[in-house]
Order: structure tokens, then sequence, then C-alpha cells
């Protein structure tokens, strides 16, 4: 079947000719339309600008205002292309509004504009996955570089490029990484819903974020940009084109995560099923929820930030440039305003993950679900009062540095309880270590140590040495590399069985998980030492004592590479050539998703199920009766 | 359902006779460790941790790293060995599909958790505390009005980043510029670091002092050089493409050489100094050219 099945809503697909399935609103329109938008941007820019931008001292082949137009056309043009117009219109000619995106089958829906929550994730996994690779390539190139002292391999620009794609793309496609494929996924299944509260918005987030992605991409065709993700200012401002594709990636990526967080918010709040009490709520939901809250108060703060500095770069206002008057702290006050609710926003669906699956493999409930929670929602209000950790040394509000360094160790506290919670599930329980089990218990470890080496980050004597140098890297790839996306792993593992109806190799999938596990601690670990003894972040030039180092570290972040490859064959070869059938319920779990039939029917339920425990109650006999197979019984044991 | 509220501890379900005291077992390896490991790491590693006693800046660091490493030590390793002991303890046999306890919580022991922790944290953020304003910002940059200044006689130098390289002024040595930096061992020093361009950070390794350099700000950063030696100098914040080769070494010299290298200094660029604007904290940048 085609790509890009179109208006296949009442008749089927295969009665009409490839060429008609291939005119109307799918990825193939998209694409014209996006590929037209963006150079009807590029055309108005020029001819607004003259062919020059306003910005009074830029080279004559740059010209912001036309890039920034190009991608901003381009991307309206690729929203109209799959069909996002078409509600809206409708209803505004008072016309009924059509549901057929839902009503589709087949292959082709995974292509366009689709609004079941279920082909959501799984595009999300996909799209995620897609971009998860491209920045791990950059990272591969970047330790290729650091292989030697000085620059060999590539050039300083090219190097810098690599560094702020890699950065970049983790920290922006990753915000979605779990909330994107599994909270789309599982979230409406596991509080009863047959779908989100706005389903056309959560389409609207996943297109928006390849969208974004693909212009991230694009920024090699208008030569990189050399400030990492952090994108500082007057640097900012003084970078080549590239600098631009940050700036609309980046405001795409709020946008969507602003509409991603609003929209679990709306569907938990309104949407659970009866009996399904607040404190009934699977802790994964819990953990959505408290990352929602995050994306939507922090997201505007980004794109408004990145606004300003689109017009400090195209029409010549000066927020950020002290040569007009501005302060280059105020881009790190609203950047780091955001950025630090943004780790967390990376951090915490990881912690649901983890406490969500313990219980399963501990055969045992959620040890102090009420602690767990209040661990996240405090983890997730304390995170808007730290932010100034990363400005320790700027000499920016010096005096109220006590203030971040204490608010900066208060947020181990709520860290803590969700430690207490992970130990008091494994006490006398009875694990086994089935790969997600596996992944978890490497989330204890590695966010372990990413905690503990923030300790020494907030604390600012300390800090001094270590703020900027490759100890920030190794903290941060501990938290994130280490937590979200082996969390990230756990939860492939766990839920892409009843996602797709197959189950991975798990030989392949148990080596998967050593060979990450070993390379990832022997490529950060050392990086702890570097940086303590003096090697900056983001540098391509270091002194010949950390060679060695250096070298070892790169031959471990190949090796973690390769892991990668571990896990992208047995995608290939257990999802598309083995295709061996998932249970229903491999895990025996007793969450909702896993008490509905694989695949999992359009519609969720047959009648809405209703609640009456927590889906925690493990410790008892368990269960396995018909009676809780086929979805649409009462929850609960 | 209440998950948390009821007190029902782990021991409180009886195990199979003859099963042994877990908790007690866990604690007595725990304990054993940390008394072991906790005064070893404070005093054998300690002392070799970065970045050294060239300074009392860098040796205050020395210090606080090794407190904080002391006190991350027993907490790494409670949680470390419970992870062992819980995982190689408690397992589920083989073939077997058993239900572990069903407990929900502890009370006390989430109150323990919650008034210890609380108890860690405060006491490092007041340790942190005594530590930067004792320490006059513990080398760190503490922006144009420093809340606390070290007494007596100070030589302000000044550290002027740009892409990609940093001079320094001496004000009371008629305002020379160096291209390299030399200090005198034995004396406060206040760094005036500030930028003409885009966001540096001026990171002297060895003296342990880290202070952004932006454009139109005076960052003030005290340092007391106490040893003769080489120290590095990096740039710790990204400012465009040649950021890594951004690094240089300083000196630190006794007072004497350092009288008569910047006397050789002021002869040298005599007729620089002249052309120099006047010293100022701050230099109004130039506007910013694409390309450079």
């Amino acid at each position: 079947m085609s790509a890009t099945t179109a208006d296949a809503a009442s008749r089927p697909a295969q009665e009409k000719p490839l060429w008609r399935r291939l005119i109307g609103f799918n990825l193939l329109t998209a694409v014209i339309l996006g590929v037209g938008g963006y150079y009807l941007g590029w055309w108005i820019g020029h001819l607004v600008t003259e062919g020059k931008s306003f910005e009074y001292t830029a080279a004559t082949d740059e010209n912001d205002v036309a890039l920034l137009l190009a991608y901003f056309f381009g991307v309206i043009g690729f929203l109209i292309g799959l069909g996002f117009a078409n509600y809206p219109i409708s209803r505004l000619l008072g016309k009924p509004a059509s549901l057929r995106e839902k009503e589709e089958h087949g292959i082709g829906r995974y292509f366009g504009l689709c609004t079941d929550h279920k082909v959501v994730g799984i595009q999300y996994l996909c799209g995620i996955g897609l971009f998860f690779f491209i920045g791990g390539l950059n990272a591969m190139l970047i330790r290729t570089e650091l292989l030697h002292s000085q620059p060999t391999f590539t050039g300083p620009n090219q190097y810098l490029s690599l560094v702020g794609m890699h950065g970049t793309m983790m920290m922006g496609m990753m915000t979605s990484g779990i909330l994107g494929p599994f909270a789309n996924y599982f979230v409406p299944i596991m509080i009863g819903a047959r779908r989100m509260a706005f389903p056309r918005i959560e389409a609207l987030t996943f297109w928006l974020l390849m969208a974004a992605g693909f212009i991230l991409t694009s920024t090699i065709f208008f030569g990189g940009f050399p400030t990492g993700w952090t994108g500082y200012e007057p640097l900012n401002d003084q970078a080549v084109m590239g600098m631009d594709s940050y700036i609309c990636f980046f405001a795409l990526v709020g946008i969507s995560m602003c509409l991603l967080g609003l929209n679990m918010m709306a569907t938990i709040i309104t949407m659970r099923a009866p009996g399904l009490t607040w404190s009934r709520l699977p802790i994964f939901v819990w953990s959505v929820f408290a990352t929602s809250v995050l994306m939507v108060l922090a997201a505007p703060m980004l794109v408004a930030t990145l606004l300003m500095a689109a017009f400090d770069r195209t029409i010549d206002t000066s927020f950020f440039l002290p040569a007009g008057g501005g302060s280059s702290y105020l881009f790190e006050n609203l950047f780091w305003f955001f950025g630090h609710p943004e780790v967390y926003i990376l951090a915490l669906p990881g912690f649901g993950i983890v406490l969500e699956l313990l219980p399963v493999f501990t055969r045992k409930p959620l040890w102090g679900y009420r602690l767990a929670i209040s661990g996240m929602l405090g983890v997730s209000l304390l995170s808007f009062f730290v932010w100034q950790h990363h400005l320790f040394v700027s000499g920016i509000n010096a005096d109220l540095r006590p203030f971040y360094m204490l608010s900066t160790e208060i947020i181990s506290l709520p860290t803590g309880f969700i430690f207490l919670c992970v130990m008091g599930t494994l006490w006398k329980a009875r694990t086994s270590f089935t790969v997600p089990m596996l992944f978890c218990i490497g989330w204890v470890f590695n966010f372990l140590i990413g905690g503990l080496s923030g300790v020494f980050l907030s604390d600012t004597p300390s800090d001094t040495t270590t703020h900027g140098s490759f100890f920030v890297m190794a903290h941060f790839h501990y938290t994130i590399m280490g937590g979200l996306i082996f969390a990230f792993f756990a939860a492939i593992y766990y839920w892409v069985p009843k996602m797709l109806g197959v189950n991975f190799n798990e030989k392949l999938a148990k080596a998967h998980f050593w060979l990450m596990f070993v390379a990832f601690n022997s490529t950060f670990m050392p990086l702890f030492v570097l940086g303590m003894e003096g090697q900056a972040r983001r540098v391509n030039f270091y002194e010949p004592k950390f060679h060695t180092l250096n070298v070892w570290v790169s031959i471990s972040a190949f090796v973690l590479g390769f892991s990668m490859l571990i896990f992208l064959y047995n995608t290939v070869y257990s999802l598309i050539f083995k295709r061996e059938v998932a249970l229903q319920n491999p895990w025996r779990s007793k969450s909702m998703e896993w008490q509905v039939a694989t695949p999992v029917p359009v519609n969720n339920f047959e009648q809405i199920p209703v609640f009456d425990s927590d889906p925690y109650d493990y410790g008892t006999p368990l269960v396995i009766g018909d009676t809780r197979v086929g979805g649409a019984q009462v929850q609960g044991g | 359902m209440s998950s948390s509220g009821t007190p029902a501890g782990g021991d409180a379900v009886p195990g199979p006779s003859g099963e042994p005291n877990h908790l007690r077992r866990f604690l007595a390896i725990w304990i054993g460790c940390s008394v072991i490991a906790t005064p070893l790491v404070a005093i054998l590693l300690g002392p070799l941790l970065p970045p050294g006693n060239g300074s009392d800046a860098a040796s205050g660091q020395v210090t606080d790293n090794t407190v904080l490493l002391s006190m991350a030590t027993p907490v790494l390793l409670l949680v470390v060995v419970y992870l062992v002991y819980a995982l190689l303890a408690f397992r589920q046999p083989r073939g077997a599909a058993l239900e572990g306890p069903a407990v929900r919580g502890h009370q006390s022991l989430q109150t323990l958790w919650i008034v210890v922790s609380g108890v860690l944290v405060l006491t490092l953020a007041a340790y942190g505390t005594v530590r930067l304003e004792t320490g006059y910002g513990a080398g760190s940059g503490n922006g144009p009005k420093p809340l606390t200044a070290p007494k007596g006689e100070k030589l302000p130098v000044q550290v002027i980043a740009q892409q990609w390289a940093f001079t320094y002024r001496y004000p009371t040595y008629g305002g020379v510029e160096t291209t390299h930096l030399e200090l005198p061992v034995g004396k406060t020093v206040e760094l005036h670091v500030t930028s003409l361009d885009v966001i540096h950070s001026f990171w002297a390794y060895q003296l342990g002092v880290k202070a952004d350099a932006n454009p139109g700000v005076d960052n003030v950063a005290f340092v007391k050089p106490t040893k003769i030696e080489t120290f590095e100098v990096h740039c710790a914040e990204l400012c465009g493409i040649w950021h890594g080769g951004m690094f240089d070494h300083g000196h630190v010299v006794s007072d004497t050489d350092f009288e008569s290298w910047i006397a050789e200094q002021q002869a040298r660029f005599a007729a620089t100094t002249k052309a120099l604007p006047k010293y100022s904290t701050t230099y109004t940048p130039e506007p910013l050219e694409r390309g450079e």
C-alpha cells in the first residue's frame, strides 16, 4: 500500500489508482508545499530587504530575514499540506468537521495527519529515533576529533557545528523522547480514555517536531552555528545564517512542547475513567503530569527569548547586545529560566518509567506511592528556582548565590524520595532480571552518580573549578543519557511488544544492555577526572597530558555507539523479519494497558473501564483470569 | 487506597524460618564499608583533589571538594550496597512466579529519610555559603560590586577578553597592557574581568579562579597566589570557532621578579600605553561584525 494514502475514508484505497491516491492532503503534498513555502519566504525576504538583511553589518550573502521567513512559510506550507488547516477552515465556513483522520487503516496513516493517539505514539517513536541516531552520529564525530589534541579531522567551525547539533538535537528532540511515544500511546489507555483531549493538537506536536528536526539538520547548508545548544548572546548575533536554523528549530520545539504538555494536562485532568482518583493514577501518568506542568510553564519562555534573538539578528533590535545598550546577562537569565526546567523535563519521565516498571518485575506494590508523587511534583516546582546556578561564575547577582546554592541543594530532597521509593520497592522483592528491569537498574546507578556529581556543581566554591569543564558534561550525560535514555530503552523493551505486537530478541537485547551500560560508564566516568584536571568543554584543542584519557573515552564512546547498532539490528531483525508474536501480557502486569488486546483496538475499550484500585496490587496471588483479558473489564484484583 | 499511610515495614512480613535478618546484614555491610571508605577518601584522596594549592582560593576548593566527597561517599555506598544486596538476596527463582510482600510503605522510615536528607542538604548549603563568603567568592567572579573583599593592600589586574585572546592591564603601573600574565606571590590580587565582544570566561586553573568575561561588565574575583609556579589560563565559555585555542600560560613569581618584569613591560609598551584608551572598568564594545 502506498505510503501516502490520503482520502480513503469511505472507499477502500485499493479501488483508486496510485496517481489519484497521491493527490490530497498527505506527506507528499506537505513536502511540496513546504518547499514552495520555503522559496516564497526566501523571495519575500530578499524583496523586503532589497537583497540585504536589515542588519547593517551583514555580509552580502547573509540574509537572516529571508532565511527565517523561508523557514516560517515552509513550516506553514508543510502543515497545510498535511491537512492541519482543513478542520479550522471547514468550521469557519460553517461546514461539518471531517473526522476522517481517525478512520484510515493500513500503513499509510503513519505517514500523514492521524489523530489516533496510538498512531501518533508510533510516529513519535520512529521520528524521535531517527533524530536520536543523527544526534548520536554527531557525538561519534566529536569523539573522533577528540582522538587528537589538535584539530585534525574537522575544521574549527565544523567541530563547533557538530557540538551544537549534537547538543541541540538531543536537548530539543529528546524533550519529547518519552512523552511523545509512550505518554501519547499509553496515558489514554492507562486512564481509561479512548483518545487524548485534543487529538489534532497531538498530531500537530509530532509534525512540528519533525519539521523542526529537518530545519536543524539544514543548518549544515548555512554554515552551522558556533554557540552549542545554549546559544549565548552576543555570539549568537555574530554567527552566520546557520544560527537561524537553531533559532527556528528551538522555537518550534518550544511550541510543540507547550502544546504537548497542555494536551497531556487536559487529558489527565478531565478524561480519567470512573474510579480512577488521583491517588490511583499510575505513577507514570503522574510523572507525565509533572513534566507537562514544566513544559507548559517553561517552553513559552524559550520561544519568547528566541524571538527576541531573531529580532536582534534581523531588524536590529538590541535586547542582548551590549553595544546597543542591551545585556548578554538577559539572554543567560531567560535561557536558563527555561533551560533548567528543561533538564527536568528530560529527567522526570525517566523517574516515572522506572517506578512504573519496578513493581511489575519485583512483584511488589510500588513502595511509597505518595512519596514518589511528592518527589516528582517537588522537583517540578523547585526546578523554577534554581536556574542561576548555571551562572555562578558569571558575576550576575553574585550576592544571590547562597540562595541558588540552597535551592539547588534542596532539589536533591525530592530526588532522594524517588531513590527511597526505588529502594523500598526492591526490598524483599521477587526480582526477575528481564531486559526492561536491567535498564531500570542501570538507571538507578547512573542517576545516582549524576545526582551526587551535581552536589559538587551546586556548591559555588567547588563549582568554580568544575564549571564549564568536562565535569559538567559528564554530570549531565549521567543524568540525561544515563537517566532518560536508559529509561527510554527500558520503555522500548517493555512497551513496544504491546505497541507493535512483536517481541524483541532477548539475547540481543541483553547484549545491548550490558554493552551500553559498561561503555556508557567507561565513556563518562573518566570525563569527571578530565574536567577536574582542567579540560574545558567544547574545545578541539587540549593539552597533551589529557591525550591518553581522551583516547580511552573516544574508544568507549565508539563501543557505546556500537551498542546502539545492536539495538538497531535487533529492531530490524525482530520487528521486521522474525515477527515473533507478543503475548497480550508477557510481563504479567496489572496495569490497564496490558489488559487490552494486542494490537490495541482503534477505540481502546469496548466500554470505559471502572477502576477500583491503583495498578500496583501485587504481592497477592496473581489472578490471570479471562475476565481481565479483553480490556473492557473492571480493573483491579 | 492509601499507599503509604500504614506503618507496615518490610520486616513486619515474616520470612520463611531460617532466613537471615537482611536489614541487619545490609546495615552491617554498609556501615562497615562507609567506616573504611570515608576516612580513606578524606585523608588519602582529599589532598590529591584538584585544583591544588596554588592559591588561597585553590586550597579552599580542595578543602570543599574533600568535604563534599567525604559526605557523598556514605550516600553513594548506601545506594550501591543496597542495590547489590537487594538484587542478590531477593530474586525470583528460575521458572517461578512468586509474589513479593504487599508492603506499600513505611511511615517512620520515610520520615527518617526526609529528616536525614534535609539535615544533610541544609548543612551543605550552610557550609557552602560560609565558605563562599569567607573565601571572598572562593575564586569565582563576584560581579561588579563584591559583597565581601579581603582587607589590606590589593594589586588590581584587569583581564580583557576578546576573540580569541586575553590581555592584561595593570592600572597601578600606569595602565600598561600586556599579552602575558605575571602575578607576585603572596599578594592579594583583585582581578577585573571584562570582555570586548562576546562572553568568555577567564579560568586560571592552578589558581582556582574562574570568572566570566561579559561585554560591558566588570566581574571582580579575588585570589592570593601562594606558590611560585606556572599556571594554565583557559577560556571556559564557548566564544566562537577558536575557543579551543584560547589558552595560555601565566606565571606566579617572586615580588622582586614581578617588579623587574612589570618595569620591563612598561618600558617596552610605553608607546602603546599612550595610544590606549584611558583605564576603565569596562570598555564599550564595538558593534559586532559578521564573519570575523
